[in-house]
């Protein structure tokens, strides 16, 4: 018999907007927000991943695929998920492995040129101060105890204990510190792999960027955010490290035992009643992985800061905004005219919230959360502003970056590490990496168009442009 | 026979490894992934012995390569060689590994987790094959 593709089955609703409508078991619609040219080369696994999700139970209205969507573990990359806040399910797949991996965006008082004049200088310099790549450990050395601290806290108690300024969390997702967190919740071996590993980025994509603004969209809100033409900012992303990763697989291991994988279309489905002690647990443990990363990306923040005020003694640094891209929390949105909460699992995606939600820092609340979208090594970045539509199409969410095109290995075979180092020179752009290996499977060919990307979003509204950037100097894990 | 090869995936690494019964693919699996992690020589000056229990091969499949992972992120521990004994009922594995410990500092990649993405454990025309993506 004839079968049809998954692409087949795509109904298109509006301008970017494609639907798989219910059917065998799925228990609500999938939605996947994109641009036709995306949606070409987008994998059919993707598209089924974001079916699979609309068939597990208590989740609501659709299961929603991002602009930037690609296959992931269980959900796709780019999933979102909305649950009932009370009678839904937590699965840690719509979360990820990497909780609470996210970007944070400084902004500066310097001008792209006084980079240029110090390119090197500036890329040796944050390259020795920010342990990145494999077993790179961190200088922040700390007892169990302490670690403990920072997951209950966050970036907050880092500042308290002087890594930093209060506006540096006040202007963080829930100002740097997610509610309900219990360390205690956190496992032994979790502790051990991230003991090690407060103010590391890690490797892979995680990365810090100093960058210029180099177009305006929206002088209103970038003079809001404090941007300007020309200005240097520096963009950090990175996440929990091998804690959150640890918390993740921990879970799975739990949730599978505990309920068994015949009913589920992915076994990394795995899942948990919200209100079940496993998921309760589960979303203590997460918000302590959470805390932590945030703590992360708070103590890179302080040593960026140093290092700048060294090479730049009048230079000022101060957050602009820090995203999660891989987390779930708790919020409230107007579903057929009631207001109910939810459980949004983003696992790739950006929350985008319009002017006047609480969760914006006040500072913002009069013109909308900021949006922070990095583009792969050596493209442009984004700043967007959050959207009421959002709210109303993808439970207040966005894309999260440029996703994946090209695999590893094939991304190796195109071009070797000093030929994408050399190029990047070309553009005006330093990098040091710990691994010329890994600079070849980071290549910007390597990744689909950030352009595009957030191009697709501003046109449905679900996060606005703002500004764009473009990197000066790129430390690679 | 090959012990394992690599095949292509947009954003990780996959692998297959082989066996000719399960036991032996439990063990190049963990050379694959061991692989993954570095590519040097590594001594053979240092045992480690574990009990993974879960309820399939694929459960199997994870915890043991995610406690490899782990003994590799807190202690440096890479193998060099591996004997594993699969039990009757299928549901532990007993682990004797040996290796070299405090390598941290000269890993290839870094791996975030172990998947079950695309992850299968099977038999056929006389051979055993694990498929294996992991999070890098």
């Amino acid at each position: 018999m004839f079968k049809m593709g998954i692409k087949e089955k795509l109904v298109k609703i509006d301008e970017n907007i494609y639907e798989i409508p219910k059917d065998g078991k799925m228990l609500i619609p999938a939605r996947i927000f994109i641009s036709p040219k995306m949606l070409e080369s987008l994998e059919d696994n993707a598209i089924q991943q974001v079916v699979n999700v609309a068939m597990l139970p208590g989740l609501e209205k659709h299961s929603i695929g991002m602009p930037d969507i690609h296959s992931g573990y269980g959900f796709s990359i780019g999933g979102v998920a909305a649950s009932d806040g009370k009678k839904g399910i937590i699965s840690p797949g719509g979360i990820g492995f990497d909780i609470n991996c996210g970007v944070r965006l400084l902004r500066t008082n310097l001008k792209k040129e006084d980079i240029l004049k110090r390119q090197k200088e500036v890329v040796e310099a944050l390259y020795r101060k920010i342990p990145s790549g494999v077993g790179r450990g961190s200088k922040f050395n700390m007892s169990k105890d302490e670690l403990k601290k920072i997951m209950g806290g966050g970036a907050k108690h880092l500042v308290e204990k002087g890594y930093g300024k209060k506006e540096d969390y006040l202007h963080t997702e829930e100002e740097g510190c997610l509610e309900g967190a219990d360390p205690s919740m956190v496992s032994d071996r979790a502790l051990k792999r991230g003991i090690g590993q407060l103010g590391t980025l890690g490797a892979g994509n995680h990365f810090v960027e100093v960058q210029f603004v180099d177009e305006i969209f929206d002088n209103e809100i970038a003079k809001a955010f404090g941007l300007k033409k020309g200005q240097v900012v520096i963009m950090i992303h990175c996440g929990s490290r091998g804690l959150g990763h640890q918390v993740a697989s921990d879970y799975i291991k739990e949730m599978e035992d505990e309920y068994g994988i015949q009913d589920l279309p992915d076994r990394e489905l795995i899942n948990a009643p919200i209100k079940s002690k496993l998921g309760q647990n589960y979303l203590k443990a997460m918000a302590a992985a959470a805390n932590f990363a945030f703590a992360n990306r708070q103590l890179i923040t302080h040593w960026v800061r140093e290092e700048m005020r060294y090479l730049f003694p009048k230079s000022e640094v101060d957050v602009v905004y820090d995203v999660c891209h891989n987390i779930a929390k708790f919020e409230k949105y107007n579903v057929n005219g009631k207001e109910k909460e939810f459980l949004v699992m983003r696992k790739g995606a950006t929350r985008s919230l319009g002017k006047g939600r609480k969760e914006i820092p006040a500072s913002y609340r009069k013109i909308g959360q900021p949006i922070l979208i990095p583009g792969s090594m050596g493209t442009s970045s984004y700043v967007l502003v959050g959207m009421k539509k959002a709210e109303d199409l993808t439970f207040g969410s966005t894309a999260h970056g440029a996703g994946r095109l090209m695999s590893r290995h094939a991304a190796i075979k195109t071009k070797t590490g000093e030929q994408v180092k050399i190029d990047l020179a070309k553009k005006g752009i330093e990098v040091k990496s710990g691994s010329l290996k890994g600079l070849a499977e980071e290549m910007p060919e390597a990744y689909k168009d950030v352009d595009e990307v957030v191009r697709v979003s501003h046109e449905l509204g679900i996060g606005n442009l703002v500004a764009k950037t473009r990197p000066l100097v790129v430390v690679k894990g | 026979m090959k012990k394992f090869v690599f095949l292509e995936h947009t954003a990780d690494i996959k692998f297959r490894a082989f066996g000719k019964n399960l036991n032996e693919v439990f063990e190049n699996s963990a050379l694959a992934f061991t692989s993954v992690l570095h590519d040097g020589k590594i001594k053979k000056d240092v045992n480690k012995k574990f009990l993974i229990k879960g309820n399939d091969l694929e459960a199997l499949m994870f915890r043991f390569l995610e406690e490899i992972l782990f003994l590799f992120e807190t202690e440096g521990f890479l193998i060099s060689n591996i004997k594993v004994k699969l039990s009757d009922d299928k549901k532990n594995l007993k682990v004797e590994a040996f290796g070299e410990e405090k390598l941290a500092g000269r890993a290839r990649h870094y791996i975030k987790a172990v998947t079950y993405n695309d992850m299968f454990i099977k038999k056929s025309a006389g051979r055993w094959t694990a498929q294996v993506v992991i999070d890098v």
